[in-house]
């Protein structure tokens, strides 16, 4: 990888973990309603798997799916950052045009097809959305980024099982960080090793990585994404993270101590990937700190500013989006008397 | 013309469009090499292969999920679901997933696909495979939903179904897959919006949907030897509902029954009836009647489960009652 891809790459997770900074700070204006699940300290996951795939290309990008902790993911697979953030203001440019918020991001240009609220609904979308590809014969796979917890979920063990007996090209991510909500994996999960509960389970390879060193990340993810691809079959990849936030807003966080958290926060991706490209020569510790300037520039005079400034959506079109707008009259009718 | 099973009716279907364009696939518990447990799709394993007729496991709820994911991407998958009752097991990936994507994406994305599945009773199959269900699935925003009454729709509607860029919803009926009809050779469509008039009469209007369309004839039959003339109506689709031909009838009549296979709350007789008061309430000349199922887990016993079930005479004697002549 090319010094200009690492400093990228590095711009790129501290611009995510401003963005989320800052739909924090927007959500305590009242700005943002609803619930928020923020991805800080998540970054290196997202961020590395998909640098392995096909993102930012349009309608030619790998699928991208996953749960309702969806806006970095969202930006990552292509997602232009103030249309996110004009969606978590609920604004008619928002990219699902204000009707699905923070946690219903979508960018169909982009294939990115959606965060969903149901714990492990995705699972089962993301197989689906495999299965098209291989049915078109497109090379494209489907990546699925979820949590540990949605693993206890029905549809973790139904589609791990359908995704191995049709050989569907999906790739699941599991961002294990440890907690399905507030409760410890210990004290909620049997097997604390997900990759474990794929791989005789369900005949599909797995593997478990730290998912906080992006060049890890990387390292692991490409072997998958190429399998997936190459093979035409599932993979299952869990990467050990933590989100240093609590799961929404309105989390205090009890269930954790703070030791914990000091712990992890020693293993911020950011921190890791800084330290490693400054030890390298890569770049200079001015170099991040103009960066943030930049990025807080661009935070505030475009993205914060066009969803501050976008307009609502029109209340006469409430009911727009429901069904086809424009249904052929040949199907749907009325019936003719 | 060529008379033709109901069953029969929807595997035509199933396999002119399969014909016609390559992204249709159906999925469904032994609906491949077992040929279907209704013959839905019987033969057409051998004929469209595993990759287009794919025989599921027991997961109703994530098979469903992966047909949508696959519409969501150009795909027209038809899920059929082996009982209604097992549907329940699917009801996030249908309403949450399928009835929301389009309108949660801001219009970017549909999911063009189809869920059929039959929702009756038949014979003594006990509680667990006897739900009607319709009312859970005409309550959901997002959702398509008709009822087939016989060969003709059950052709004409999965065709338009098929094509149509919306969620469908099709609820079949166990006692119906072998009814037949004449229906034509060459192609044609049904629409999926509309109720229909199917006998014309003066005196009372009878509504039904599903299979108690027939239990609506049968009764009409039998007032008209009382010299009642009834008019039955269809529903066909219970969602969206055509109120406006329900109004026409009930304003030519000024009488009527709604009957339904399912328990009365907040069913498809309250939503009918709701839409007569708010209508066309003074053309009414008598308080409409509904009928409907006892309010209980479906029997297995033979006896107890005709007691639960309506009938035709059922219906013929709400028909009275709205006539006042009992």
């Amino acid at each position: 990888m090319s010094d200009a891809d690492k400093k990228r790459l590095l711009r790129e997770m501290i611009f995510y973990r401003r963005f989320e900074d800052r739909t924090f700070e927007a959500y305590m204006e009242r700005k943002i309603g609803g619930f928020l699940h923020l991805y800080s300290g998540q970054e290196a996951v997202c961020t590395g798997v998909l640098e392995m795939a096909n993102v930012g290309k349009g309608k030619e990008n790998d699928y991208v799916i996953t749960g309702y902790r969806d806006h970095i993911h969202a930006i990552k697979t292509g997602a232009a950052p103030r249309e996110v953030m004009a969606e978590l203001y609920g604004k008619e440019t928002g990219s699902s045009k204000g009707r699905g918020g923070s946690m219903h991001i979508f960018d169909a240009s982009q294939n990115f097809m959606g965060g969903y609220a149901l714990v492990g609904q995705p699972f089962p979308l993301a197989a689906g959305l495999a299965m098209g590809c291989k049915h078109k014969g497109t090379n494209q796979i489907a990546i699925c980024f979820l949590g540990d917890g949605a693993n206890n979920q029905g549809t973790f063990h139904e589609t791990m099982n359908m995704a191995a007996i049709w050989n569907l090209p999906v790739l699941f991510v599991c961002e294990n960080n440890g907690y399905a909500i507030g409760t410890h994996i210990d004290r909620s999960t049997a097997q604390p090793d997900q990759y474990k509960r794929v791989d005789t389970a369900y005949n599909m390879k797995s593997s478990q990585h730290d998912g906080m060193d992006i060049d890890n990340v990387m390292e692991a993810a490409k072997t998958a994404v190429d399998y997936v691809r190459n093979e035409q079959k599932p993979y299952f990849i869990e990467f050990m993270t933590y989100r240093f936030r609590g799961h929404s807003m309105s989390d205090a966080k009890g269930y954790r101590t703070k030791e914990e958290e000091a712990e992890w926060e020693k293993r911020d991706p950011i921190k890791i990937y800084s330290k490693k490209l400054i030890e390298a020569g890569v770049i200079k510790q001015a170099d991040i700190k103009a960066w943030e300037k930049e990025i807080d520039d661009e935070m505030e005079n475009d993205i914060i500013k066009f969803a501050e400034e976008s307009p609502e959506p029109k209340l006469e079109e409430l009911t727009r989006y429901v069904l086809d707008d424009n249904p052929d009259p040949r199907w749907i009718g009325p019936l003719q008397k | 013309m060529a008379e033709t099973a109901y069953w029969e009716a929807i595997r035509r279907a199933h396999d002119e469009e399969m014909a016609r364009d390559p992204m249709v696939i159906a999925m469904g518990e032994d609906i491949g090499v077992a040929g279907g447990t209704y013959k839905a799709t019987s033969g057409l394993f051998d004929k469209y292969g595993e990759k287009r007729i794919i025989d599921c496991p027991i997961s109703e709820n994530s098979y469903t999920g992966i047909g949508i994911g696959a519409s969501m991407v150009g795909m027209r998958p038809v899920i059929e679901i082996m009982s209604i009752n097992f549907a329940l097991l699917a009801l996030d990936t249908i309403v949450n997933a399928a009835a929301k994507i389009r309108y949660m994406s801001g219009g970017q994305i549909e999911c063009p696909i189809v869920m059929r599945t039959p929702g009756g009773t038949a014979h003594q199959l006990a509680a667990q495979h006897s739900a009607r269900l319709a009312r859970m699935f005409m309550s959901t925003s997002g959702l398509r939903v008709v009822t087939p009454r016989g060969p003709l729709d059950a052709y004409g509607m999965l065709k338009s179904a098929i094509r149509s860029n919306d969620p469908v919803v099709i609820i079949e009926h166990e006692q119906m897959y072998n009814l037949k009809e004449d229906i034509p050779d060459e192609e044609f469509f049904r629409p999926l919006e509309g109720a229909e008039v199917i006998r014309e009469g003066s005196d009372i209007t009878l509504i039904g949907y599903n299979y108690s369309v027939h239990l609506c004839m049968q009764a009409a039959e039998r007032l008209a030897k009382d010299g009642i003339s009834a008019e039955v109506v269809d529903l066909r689709s219970l969602k969206p509902i055509d109120r406006e031909t329900i109004r026409k009838s009930v304003e030519k009549t000024h009488k009527v029954v709604v009957a339904e296979e399912d328990e009365a709350p907040v069913g498809v007789g309250s939503e009918i009836i709701t839409g007569i008061m708010e209508d066309c309430f003074f053309a009414l000349d008598s308080q409409p009647v509904r009928i409907h199922a006892a309010d209980v887990p479906v029997p297995y016993n033979a006896k107890l489960e005709k007691a639960a079930i309506p009938n035709a005479d059922d219906v013929y004697q709400g028909a009275l009652k709205a006539m006042g002549k009992i």
